[in-house]
């Protein structure tokens, strides 16, 4: 257990490594530099660019702005190059905003998927289960811009609630009760649309989970032994086909950063997807670099606990 | 014993022909899944349109022209008939209606829908070649000759090409220049026959070249690794931003993103495969190697790849509307599903249909290559053959 946790550790800190080196130079390998991004402003002279480039060690070969980066990211000094706030502050402000539609989302996806996909299996080939899965295949389908201005346009017409940003302007003043509502409404349509793939794919595997233990020879013994189908269905099958998703506790990590662009930008939500865009538009390359870093953490880190997991789950994996 | 009972033994001991094709088989099972013949048809059908419409749609007098601009007849809903007397001759719809409207400017959305199917279609199926290409290449390298080992030499030999790249990179021409050399100059060396001879009595101190590191499999595998810790829509975008926009880029940079799926497919198919008994049959024979990967292998692991392809132009389709959609995606003049959309999407309440028929229409066509995806995985599952 010691070796398999110390070899996994060591493993992984060297992948970083790479993705560091290899995020790095995609980014500055390809064409145009950031001095450049704004080259009709009058006020950018020659004398600024070399300026800029100089104390932001532009002008040094690529190995040295590396190892520069890399020290500044990890003594938590980096800065942004737009506005010269710290990089790591930035973000943390923004990943605060993206965390009540990642709660919210997943727990919607986790709700909504289980009993849908218990039933299905249970009901196999029936008319609950053939829709049950057209449906989620059109929710993996559907265009995460197109449903969200559907579902804006049902809500805003429907329940006459306003919907974009992260509340109403000019609510301040409200008792906390209406601006509680508020928020909630906000919320609601951004997290069901972060849901909405997850859902679907979720849904499937809990089906095709239980079908699978379904078909094992302990779920025809106790039905024979004329167990009431409750029983058979939740307790003998339901049970083991739960194994794997506690190892998915782990995977949906990455999810904290891979806030949805798209619909962030659609809700004008500032969350860290909306923060990427900006940095990727400004060339802000700190930023991105950074928040790539933090994602590829924690993929690696979503990878170590399930595997983890895994094993203080299942008594049969053995380390 | 009678003519006829030899002629019965004959038959008997022949090898027999399989009672149907492999393909009837298939077609057998597939017309029982009614989702995936649904979507299998929309697909055909889509096929027919992206390539009429490719045709209808340019050259220098077009039947449905989709940059025409007619400013007096803006978002006009669909099926709504042209002002005859506002507009000159040459820039009448073709059937005197809008089929499906005019945007803000008054473009026909029925020729930009025709125009952005072609875009739709090319992005997907090119995005994926490439995907595939490099995932059956990747995952076929790990998976037959993961076994072998790499020396020191080998791994040192890389090491200066990819210095002397990235000094050529960062701009110190000379040095680079020299190093590459240097480094093409060893690799010569180390596969010519002189090289190869003279590196059996190497002196003590250059064994140490020849000492075996690590396996391919682990290396290929860890790369892999790599490049699933980029999360894949922000790297795709970031890539976008920075290089010129052109649909080339976007078919490329899609297509070298997605491919760790792909390769990690074939990689176990080939494991499970050179251990089969027609595999060493080939080999005893003498087929080289290469022969025995693409004439016996692949054609064997093709099944799992071609459901993850037929799944992995839904997704490219969506990346690439998405891409429109937040305007990194093809150039303005250029329509697309995405950016009809996105244009649209400010008139949302007065013109529905400038949202809503591009985004029916890439859910439409999404929809049918995941369903028939996913009836190609039932039908080429094994498990679910023998039921049947």
């Amino acid at each position: 257990m010691i070796t398999f946790i110390g070899r996994s550790v060591i493993q992984k800190i060297v992948t970083l490594f790479f993705v560091s080196v290899v995020s790095f130079a995609i980014i500055h390998i390809a064409p145009g530099e950031p001095s450049q991004v704004d080259p009709l402003n009058p006020k950018f002279t020659p004398e600024m660019v070399q300026r800029f480039r100089r104390a932001f060690h532009l002008d040094r070969p690529l190995h040295e702005q590396y190892a520069f980066f890399y020290r500044d990211l990890l003594t938590g000094r980096t800065v942004s190059w737009k506005d010269h706030q710290p990089v790591l502050s930035k973000i943390w402000e923004r990943f605060l905003n993206s965390l009540p539609l990642f709660v919210v989302g997943t727990l919607i996806a986790w709700t909504v998927s289980f009993p849908v996909g218990v039933r299905s299996a249970i009901f196999r080939g029936g008319i609950y289960d053939r829709s049950a899965t057209f449906l989620s295949y059109v929710l993996i389908s559907i265009p995460g811009f197109f449903f969200a201005y559907l579902l804006i346009i049902f809500t805003v017409n429907r329940f006459q609630v306003p919907v974009i940003g992260m509340q109403t302007f000019g609510m301040a003043d409200a008792p906390w009760l209406f601006r509680l509502n508020d928020r909630l409404w906000h919320l609601l349509l951004p997290s069901i649309l972060g849901a909405t793939g997850g859902i679907a794919v979720l849904s499937r595997y809990v089906r095709s989970q239980m079908l699978e233990v379904e078909s094992q020879d302990y779920v025809r013994t106790a039905r024979a032994k004329g167990l009431p189908w409750e029983m058979v269905h939740y307790k003998h099958a339901l049970r083991n086909a739960l194994l794997p998703f506690v190892t998915m506790f782990g995977l949906i990590l990455p999810g904290l950063v891979g806030g949805s662009v798209i619909i962030e930008s659609i809700f004008s939500w500032p969350g860290l997807g909306r923060l990427a865009y900006e940095a990727i538009l400004a060339r802000d390359y700190p930023v991105i670099l950074t928040i790539n870093f933090i994602a590829a953490i924690l993929v690696l880190a979503g990878t170590f606990v399930s595997d983890l997991l895994y094993v203080i789950v299942d008594p049969r994996i053995r380390l | 014993m009678s003519s006829e009972q030899t002629a019965s033994r004959a038959t008997l001991e022949a090898p027999l022909k399989p009672r149907r094709t492999r393909f009837e088989e298939f077609w057998r099972l597939f017309r029982r899944n009614r989702m995936a013949l649904a979507g299998l048809a929309v697909f055909a059908a889509f096929f027919l349109v992206a390539v009429g419409g490719l045709a209808l749609t340019s050259g220098s007098r077009p039947l449905f022209d989709p940059a025409l601009i007619r400013l007096p007849e803006k978002l006009l809903p669909p099926l709504s008939a042209a002002h005859h007397r506002l507009l000159a001759p040459g820039e009448l719809p073709v059937l005197g209606i809008y089929l499906f409207g005019t945007d803000d400017l008054g473009r026909d959305v029925f020729a930009r829908m025709l125009q952005g199917a072609w875009v739709s279609l090319t992005v997907g199926f090119v995005a994926v070649g490439i995907s595939v290409a490099v995932g059956i290449v990747v995952g076929g390298l790990a998976g037959f000759y993961g076994q072998r080992r790499i020396n020191l030499e080998n791994l040192l030999v890389t090491a200066v090409l990819l210095t002397g790249g990235g000094l050529l990179a960062a701009g110190r021409r000379p040095l680079g220049a020299t190093v590459l050399t240097l480094g093409h100059a060893w690799l010569f060396w180390s596969i010519s026959p002189w090289g190869l001879r003279r590196r059996r009595h190497l002196p003590a101190g250059l064994g140490l070249l020849r000492k075996n590191t690590l396996m391919v499999d682990t290396l290929i595998m860890r790369f892999v690794d790599i490049m699933l810790c980029f999360p894949s829509f922000f790297l795709i975008l970031t890539v976008v931003a920075l290089l010129p926009a052109s649909i080339y880029t976007i078919m490329v940079v899609i297509g070298l993103t997605s491919w760790e799926g792909t390769a990690r497919f074939v990689r176990a198919e080939f494991l499970s495969l050179r251990e089969q008994d027609f595999v060493a049959a080939a080999r005893a024979l003498g087929v080289s190697n290469l022969r025995i990967i693409f004439r016996h292998m692949v054609p064997n692991a093709v099944a799992p790849v071609l459901v993850s392809a037929t799944i992995g132009i839904a997704s490219a389709i969506l990346t690439e509307a998405g891409l429109s959609f937040l305007g990194f995606g093809v150039p303005p003049p250029h329509a697309t599903w995405g950016n009809i959309l996105s244009d649209g999407k400010r008139f949302i309440f007065d013109a529905p249909w400038l949202t809503f028929l591009p985004g029916a229409a890439i859910l439409i066509v999404v929809l049918s290559f995941n369903l028939f995806g996913e009836g190609l995985r039932d039908i080429l599952n094994p498990r679910v053959r023998e039921r049947n």
